[in-house]
């Protein structure tokens, strides 16, 4: 049963998405536990995964018994483990979330959002847990498809956006496609770890170069790495609240996920330096990425729109962090997407529940949130701490890392654009905060009411459940980030730095 | 010159479909004429690949004719087109597939909620609902 795990997986919630209109036709009322229980048993599956790969290494899974490199391999080192965790735990957290969130927010349309919803987390599962670059296509497909979906129920103007997502995110997927295909002819395979194998004597072939760049191209818009940034803050922040908590911490991370494998196990970080220097070319972008998002995230007046941008600037340092190719600089993108996980995934939850209770996230509408909503706002700020970097939380040790890295490379501009853009990211957080604990709508001291009486008013339980796991993820992987690299990134450090 | 455009004709067309698709997407201000934009692009990638297949000297498709065990004449693969880009394109064909199908029924949506498929029209119109709005 457990060599099975890693089909499982996939089949289980490819399978209830197809059960759930049936489920959903009986009772409409049944999706939300249906959900729930689907997603649970995906995140049983990937932390026995995780503990079967720390105790006795990696898994190789051959898909209908068809021996790799000509059928398609499904091989599952520390990161993939740690990557399905991560998705398998931002999926049931929001699917924990989506009951009282779905019957506000897409009232009768609950049954096809679950459905979608099981298609998201089995196309992201699906590219982590593949070593077949094709195979990873589709399922990048499959995860994007269902994302256009989903957002497109947001609120009014939700189409347009998810349009131009549409046209950007198969622009990026077709781009992808296109190396592939290069790599194919070049090399006559498809399976990751064989074109490894294969691709070192080519590495100064033209052909492989092209390939090369289309593919990180093609995963930098999927990424949403500036400048290819332009389609996300809109798209996510008209996406339902639900939608957007996973999706936020999930769909950038993933493509950061695919952005190691290309340059580090796909290619060797030797190719990039020897050949065409896409690193350096990366890493500037990536500086860039962070200090352009950190600066629009400030011009923001609303709340979820700013964390989209947020989103943008994160994106950079999971990019600088790849493209500084040593190993704090690898410690620290790896970090970099388990702190991004938990951070928005707790922020974004946070930020639907005060739209939830608000009806909108204008930040001048935020005042005496804190009276009104203790515990949102005790994760939320929790949450933002992370994005500052202020320990115990995790943020702290991805950015002690990353500084670490650029230290190790020498390169000084990069910590000055790191140190600048942790002070923005101090702005526009604590603007919030400020906002939400200390501005007083009329400031009326000779009154007794000067601050008035508020009463608690939280969001069902259903829904601050998942923000305050999240919260208390947040702290966990901080507390526990030497255990994470010791037993998750050391094993999977690639050679030759 | 001319002798290395033909040799390599395949590469030339699929590049050419390709920038007609990219630039439909890019330049067309109607949303449809974009989405047709995004079908070509996605069309040249899949002929790029089917051509991919063909080696000199291959006749025959490979449907292996005698092959119940015993008896089997021995197959020489050069003789054979190569399969797999195919096989690969029929999933990427469902792929494009379904991703118009998404993409036809959020233009539904934009029709309905704007009367309008050009995107000049809609920006003006929801420029015109902000400041309704304010």
């Amino acid at each position: 049963m457990a060599q099975q795990f890693p089909a499982l997986i996939i089949v289980i919630p490819l399978l209830a998405a197809l059960l759930t209109a049936p489920i959903g036709a009986i009772n409409r009322r049944l999706c939300y536990p249906w959900l729930v229980f689907i997603i649970g048993v995906t995140l049983v599956l990937a932390l026995g995964l995780m503990i079967q790969i720390i105790n006795s290494g990696p898994i190789s899974y051959a898909m209908g018994g068809w021996k790799p490199p000509w059928g398609i391999e499904y091989k599952i080192d520390q990161l993939n483990a740690l990557m399905m965790v991560l998705i398998s735990g931002a999926g049931f957290l929001g699917a924990l979330y989506s009951g009282p969130s779905f019957t506000k927010e897409l009232p009768g349309r609950q049954t096809a959002a679950t459905a979608l919803y099981f298609l998201m987390i089995t196309g992201l599962l699906g590219i982590v847990v593949t070593g077949d670059l094709f195979n990873i296509f589709v399922f990048l497909e499959i995860a994007s498809l269902s994302g256009y979906g989903l957002i497109a129920c947001g609120s009014e103007d939700a189409p347009l956006a998810t349009f131009r997502y549409i046209i950007m995110g198969t622009i990026g997927a077709s781009c992808y496609l296109l190396g592939v295909g290069y790599l194919y002819i070049s090399t006559g395979s498809l399976n990751l770890a064989d074109l490894h194998h294969l691709l070192p004597p080519l590495y100064h072939s033209r052909v492989v170069l092209t390939a090369a760049a289309l593919m990180l191209v093609g995963i930098s818009l999927k990424m949403a790495l500036f400048p290819l940034h332009a389609w996300l803050p809109e798209a996510y922040f008209e996406a339902p609240s639900t939608v957007s908590g996973v999706v936020a911490p999930l769909y950038t991370k993933v493509g950061g996920y695919l952005m190691i494998r290309i340059i580090y196990n796909l290619f060797e970080p030797k190719f990039f330096i020897e050949t065409f220097p896409i690193t350096t070319i990366l890493s500037w972008t990536a500086i860039i990425a962070l200090l352009i998002g950190s600066i629009y995230a400030i011009a923001q007046k609303d709340l979820k729109k700013m964390l989209c941008y947020s989103v943008i600037a994160q994106v950079g340092y999971i990019v600088l962090g790849i493209a500084l190719a040593n190993q704090a600089g690898f410690t620290s993108a790896i970090l970099t997407i388990v702190n991004e996980v938990c951070t928005k995934s707790c922020i974004f939850l946070a930020t639907g529940a005060i739209i939830y209770r608000l009806g909108n996230s204008r930040i001048d509408n935020l005042q005496h949130l804190y009276r009104r909503m203790p515990w949102t706002m005790l994760a939320f700020t929790i949450g933002a701490f992370s994005m500052v970097g202020i320990p115990p939380t995790c943020g702290f040790f991805s950015k002690l890392y990353l500084l670490c890295g650029c230290v190790a490379a020498g390169r000084w501009a990069f910590i000055a654009a790191l140190l600048l853009s942790t002070i923005l990211n101090v702005i526009y957080f604590f603007r919030v905060i400020k906002a939400a604990c200390f501005e007083n709508p009329q400031p009326d001291y000779s009154r007794s009411e000067a601050y008035p009486l508020v009463e608690v008013d939280e969001v069902p339980l259903a829904m601050l459940l998942p923000i305050l796991l999240a919260a208390s993820a947040i702290i966990i992987t901080g507390l526990g980030s030497n255990w994470l690299v010791t037993n998750i990134i050391t094993p999977i450090l690639p050679l030759g730095f | 010159m001319l002798e290395f455009i033909i040799s390599k004709y395949n590469f030339w067309l699929y590049v050419i479909l390709m920038m007609i698709g990219l630039y439909a997407m890019l330049a067309k201000r109607n949303l449809v004429k974009k989405l047709i934009g995004m079908n070509i692009f996605q069309t040249a990638i899949i002929l790029f690949y089917v051509s991919i297949g063909v080696k000199k000297g291959s006749v025959h498709v490979p449907i292996i004719v005698d092959s119940h065990g015993h008896g089997a004449q021995l197959i020489h693969a050069a003789d054979y087109l190569n399969p797999l880009p195919h096989v690969l394109m029929l999933t990427a064909i469902v792929v494009s597939i379904a991703t118009t199908g998404v993409a036809l029924a959020v233009l539904i949506l934009i029709y309905r909620r704007y009367q309008t498929l050009n995107e000049d029209e809609i920006i003006h119109i929801r420029q015109a609902r902000q400041k309704a709005g304010v």
